[in-house]
Formats: structure tokens, C-alpha cells, sequence
């Protein structure tokens, strides 16, 4: 029997099954693997925040290593001695704080409330290290990130990632070139917690200078480069209370 | 080759030359000045998108009897969608790394044009294996171009292929920069891709007058 695919009610119909078939098909297998994702997300988030703090398995040149993920929970936990919830002035500790969720933090921030933020405190080689978190906007979608501090709020290391910048061009920001240009940075401006600018043209595409609060920028990614100043911008400002108490020790 | 007979092995052959998608259709240009400062990003993409548009053909093909004509173009997005969805899901809980690299791909398999002209031009007419060929064809086509364009990009623009530096250490000035050769930082923005698609069409329509439209 050959069906009129022309009338309305076949037309309906087809559309009710094909949505709800298709639906359930991707509940299903959402649901199945759901599991391993959220998994490998929390992974993800330790290896950042220990290569961050200089715990890698970078060679001299070339790729972002990080701790292989059958490592991580364990060195994980031996290199980060402390994570703090930063509530107003409350501080409390807590051993989940790197699963918060800092873009809905952000926004409560924004939006006047009082924010909790994660702060990871790590030692190595018996130098203690500060790691803030980031996040905030590039070109396409959102970027994110975590800058290591040491007590005189010298940039110790940095990773970037994003969601969905141009490849070639924006995407770069999670290179090694560009991240490790970061390093020995200040955040301060004098007493201004000014961050650090991707500069266009600041002559100094080596980065030799390290106390003009300015890394070279990217060329083909000016957006995605004035995202991550703000982004570092709004975020150390977010944490200033508590880190000019470190600075005050 | 016995494999395939002619009228068979011509779906998966003529995508790659005479009727490329790109350079004679000029379709998926968009994605193809996107993706293509660097050769990895370009095979990636390649690969991405002969699975979808072999699987999404042989599913459109499938379903060709039964499609509504009045809401066809939404099942076909939403078949796009579905696999490219689930292909995401799948990498993302088995190959998590791999998944990063291709996040943003995604969005862009959905809306290549390429993807939606092969499904109302070829597999809504023709049965699933010969949909199946076109498809993979088509997206091979699309990969080629893919290809050589992120190939001299990424050679000119950044002096790496794969990532690899080819032509030595811009910044210590060695290798072929100590004549003082520089990369061109034009290159690497998506107005030079168009320069380089441009110059393919060029090259292969002077190579095959009969390619050239009358105007």
C-alpha cells in the first residue's frame, strides 16, 4: 500500500515519531555515557589546575603534556594541600572546591551577591603556590583558565582552554608559546591589580620585559586575546581581598 | 577494479575533480575559510565530515519513501544532528582528547551546505549504496580542497606543518629565516583561504576549459 506522504496528518504524525525517536535515542545514549564523561571532565579539571602549578610532563619545546589520567587523582592530592571556599570573608575549606562551577559564581557576582569562589593552594619543592580560576569570553563561546601565584603575586604558570575559538588562530591560546610567555608576569600594577594585557605591538615579542603587566599577543586572534585580559582582569580582582592578605604576610 | 562498477566508482571519482564540491559547486565555503590556518584542523575536519555525510546519506536514503515532502529539509537537519551528536558523546566518553579537538567542529558539520545538498540532490532520489558512495565521495572532495588549502596556510602563515616547524626557528632566525625569509602573517586569516580557494578554481578551470560557465 503506498502511504500519501502529501497530507497534513501524515505529515504531523511523522514529525510526533521522528521527534521522539530520535529523542530517546540521544537520552539513552547521553544517559549511558554520562558516567565516563563527567569522569574524564573532573580529570580534565585536576590535570589543569596541576599544570597550572608547573606539575607536567612538558619537554623543552613543543606540546602541553599533562599528568596522564591514570595519575592525576593521586598527584592530585599529594601536590594540592588545600582547597578554599572564598564566601565574602568567610574562608572554609573544602576538598570538592575545584568542581564548583565558576561561571554561575561569576554571574552571582555580577549580579551583586556574594560569590563563592575556589581557590587552590599547592606546594612544590617547598615553594606554595596560589591557583585562581578564570573564566570569562572569547570570540565564540567561552574561555577559561587558572593562574598560579606565588606569595608576591608573581605569575607562576598559567593554562588556558576554550570552548570554541577559531582553529589556527584563537584556539592558539592553549599553546605552549603562548602561555609560557605568562610566566614571571605581575599581576600588580604597583598597588593596582591591573593583570596581565595581550598587547598588539608592544615590541617586545620576546617577552623579555616581565614588569610591564603585557604578554605579545596573537596575530589573527585580537577578540579571543582582549578576552583573556579581561578574563584575568575581572578574575584577580575577584580575589583581591584574599590575596592582599598574602601579600601582607 | 571489479569492486565498484563504472557508474559506481564515477560517485566516489567525480566529487574529487570535474564536480568538486567546493572549487565547481562552491559549497562549504564557509567552513573551508574557517578551519584551515593549520593542516591538522583541515584533516580532522575531512574525516569529521565523511563519516556524517556517508552515514547521513545512507539514513536520508533509507528513509527516502517514507520523508514527508513538506518538513523533509527538518529531518534532514535532524538527522545531521543526531549522528553528530551521538559520534560527539561517544568521543567524548572514549577519546576525550580527540572530543576537545573536535568541539568545535560540531556546530559546523551541522551547517555545512555540502552536507544538506547531497541529502536533497542525491540520496532522497537514489538507494542507500549508491548514496553511501556519493556521500563519501562528495565529502572527499570537500576534504582534498580541505587540505592543500590548509597545507599552503599553514606552510606560508606559520612555517609548521602538522605543527612541526618546516622551515625552521622564525624567532632564533634559523633554517631557510636566517636569508631572511619571514612568515606571512597574512596567511593565517581567513581572507587568504578565499585567496587560495580562488586560485585552485583558477588553476583547474584553465587546466579544463569545458569547467568554465557561460555567463
Amino acid at each position: 500500500m503506498a502511504i500519501n506522504t502529501d497530507k497534513n496528518i501524515y505529515t504531523v504524525v511523522f514529525a510526533v515519531l521522528m521527534v521522539v525517536v530520535v529523542g530517546s535515542i540521544l537520552a539513552f545514549v547521553a544517559s549511558g555515557l554520562d558516567g565516563r564523561i563527567r569522569e574524564n571532565q573532573r580529570f580534565e579539571k585536576q590535570q589543569n589546575i596541576l599544570y597550572a602549578m608547573g606539575v607536567h610532563e612538558n619537554e623543552d619545546e613543543g606540546n602541553v603534556n599533562f599528568v596522564p589520567t591514570d595519575k592525576v587523582e593521586a598527584e592530585f592530592s599529594k601536590y594540592i594541600t588545600e582547597q578554599l571556599i572564598i564566601e565574602g570573608d568567610q574562608i572554609t575549606s573544602d576538598d570538592e572546591a575545584y568542581l564548583i562551577d565558576l561561571k554561575k559564581q561569576k554571574s552571582l557576582a555580577k549580579a551583586g551577591k556574594t560569590p563563592k569562589l575556589p581557590l587552590f593552594i599547592g606546594e612544590k619543592d617547598g615553594l606554595k603556590y596560589y591557583i585562581i580560576p578564570m573564566y570569562g569570553q572569547g570570540l565564540w563561546d567561552a574561555i577559561w583558565g587558572f593562574i598560579a601565584l606565588d606569595d608576591q603575586l608573581v605569575v607562576q604558570g598559567v593554562y588556558f582552554d576554550h570552548k570554541g575559538e577559531t582553529p589556527g588562530l584563537g584556539s592558539n591560546i592553549k599553546q605552549r608559546y603562548f602561555m609560557d610567555d605568562f610566566t614571571g608576569e605581575y599581576i600588580l600594577d604597583d598597588t593596582r591589580y591591573a593583570g596581565i594585557n595581550v598587547a598588539k605591538g608592544n615590541n617586545d615579542p620576546l617577552n623579555k620585559i616581565k614588569d610591564d603587566n603585557e604578554v605579545d599577543a596573537l596575530a589573527g586572534a585580537t577578540i579571543t586575546g582582549n578576552g583573556v585580559s579581561a578574563m584575568i582582569r575581572e578574575s584577580v580582582n575577584l580575589y583581591k581581598g584574599y590575596l592582599e592578605t598574602i601579600r601582607a604576610k | 577494479m571489479a569492486l565498484l562498477s563504472k557508474k559506481d566508482s564515477n560517485l566516489i571519482l567525480d566529487p574529487l575533480a570535474d564536480n568538486n564540491p567546493i572549487t565547481i559547486q562552491v559549497l562549504g565555503i564557509c567552513s573551508a575559510l574557517a578551519i584551515t590556518a593549520e593542516l591538522k584542523a583541515s584533516v580532522v575536519m575531512a574525516f569529521s565530515v565523511i563519516f556524517v555525510l556517508g552515514m547521513g546519506n545512507v539514513a536520508i536514503s533509507l528513509l527516502r519513501n517514507i520523508i514527508p515532502s513538506k518538513i523533509r529539509i527538518i529531518v534532514q537537519l535532524i538527522v545531521v544532528a543526531t549522528l553528530v551528536i551521538i559520534v560527539d558523546q561517544i568521543l567524548k566518553a572514549f577519546a576525550y582528547e580527540l572530543s576537545k579537538t573536535l568541539a568545535v567542529f560540531v556546530g559546523l558539520i551541522i551547517t555545512n551546505c555540502i552536507i544538506m545538498g547531497r541529502f536533497e540532490a542525491f540520496a532522497l532520489g537514489n538507494g542507500p549504496w549508491r548514496s553511501f558512495l556519493d556521500g563519501v565521495g562528495n565529502a572527499m572532495g570537500y576534504g582534498v580542497i580541505l587540505v592543500v588549502v590548509g597545507f599552503f596556510r599553514e606552510l606560508l602563515g606559520s612555517g609548521t606543518l602538522f605543527g612541526f616547524p618546516v622551515l625552521g626557528n622564525p624567532i632564533e632566525k634559523t633554517g631557510l629565516y636566517s636569508t631572511g625569509y619571514e612568515n606571512n602573517g597574512f596567511m593565517i586569516i581567513p581572507p587568504a583561504a578565499l585567496i587560495v580557494v580562488g586560485i585552485i578554481i583558477w588553476i583547474q578551470r584553465s587546466r579544463n576549459r569545458a569547467l568554465i560557465e557561460e555567463n
